[in-house]
């Protein structure tokens, strides 16, 4: 079941379906690196809150997703983790440092929308 | 086998989901709620991986447990794989052979009450692992 990507303007949405398998995770990793240089995508947001499980497969992959769209020169941002979730990542050992996140996908993108200096704010 | 309890073939990536949601279904019909419900999936799910990656094949086994009057979820994961050479070293976290975080079962420990781990090189590795309703 392959996970859905849109494309708004300069933003690539990809909207994570319940319980994705390892094949799913690793398929979208590829498909975005693709895209990102096909659209000249900036920013890539992954929401991730129909997910009531991420484990650290899930986790590596979606770190791994987004430090290379980094070097590929666009921001990611994991948007939606749940509660529980968020919990469960904590007790697993598992961190996403260095990697924007945000409630849900409206604040994630607007905390990726370019600032007046030319940056983005992701880019703290 | 009863409905209290049910195995699940671990031989690829998508039954390792199918096993962590048959466990959060046994949970939850053991009376667990809310964030307990997703500690035990997640571990379900590190375990059956260890098995996808490093076994390639086994089972897990997902019951109820019970001792002195309290209740909680049985999980025994089991395969004939090549087994862990040293598990003490194995079960410190970021320690991995299989190019993952190393996180699996050391994590997996932490997400549970009691942990586990069997195993012999050539014969294969067996993890139990319990959580019991506060």
């Amino acid at each position: 079941m392959a996970i859905p990507i849109l494309k708004q303007g300069a933003v690539l949405i990809a909207s994570l379906q319940a319980a994705p398998t390892d094949r799913d995770l690793i398929q979208l990793k590829d498909e975005l690196a693709d895209k990102i240089g096909h659209f000249r995508s900036r920013i890539v947001a992954i929401d991730v809150s129909a997910l009531d499980v991420m484990d650290s497969f899930a986790t590596r992959t979606l770190r791994g997703i987004a430090h290379a769209t980094k070097l590929r020169g666009a921001n990611t941002v994991i948007v939606g983790i749940q509660p529980d979730v968020a919990f469960a990542m904590v007790q697993l050992g598992l961190t996403l440092d260095g990697i924007e996140t945000a409630l849900d996908l409206d604040e994630g993108l607007a905390r990726m929308r370019p600032q007046p200096d030319g940056g983005t704010s992701g880019d703290r | 086998m009863t409905a209290d309890a049910t195995r699940v073939a671990i031989t690829r990536d998508g039954d390792i989901v199918e096993a962590r949601q048959k466990g959060r279904e046994l949970a939850q019909q053991i009376g667990f709620t809310g964030s307990d419900l997703t500690l035990i999936a997640t571990a379900i799910s590190e375990v059956a991986r260890n098995i996808v990656v490093y076994a390639g094949h086994g089972d897990i086994d997902l019951s109820i447990a019970e001792k002195n009057g309290k209740r909680g979820i049985l999980v025994v994961a089991r395969d004939e794989g090549p087994g862990i050479p040293d598990i003490e070293r194995a079960m410190r976290d970021g320690y991995s052979t299989g190019n993952s975080l190393g996180l699996g079962l050391p994590g997996s420990r932490r997400l549970m009450d009691d942990f586990e781990i069997d195993s012999a090189v050539g014969r294969g590795t067996t993890v139990i692992m319990r959580k019991w309703k506060a």
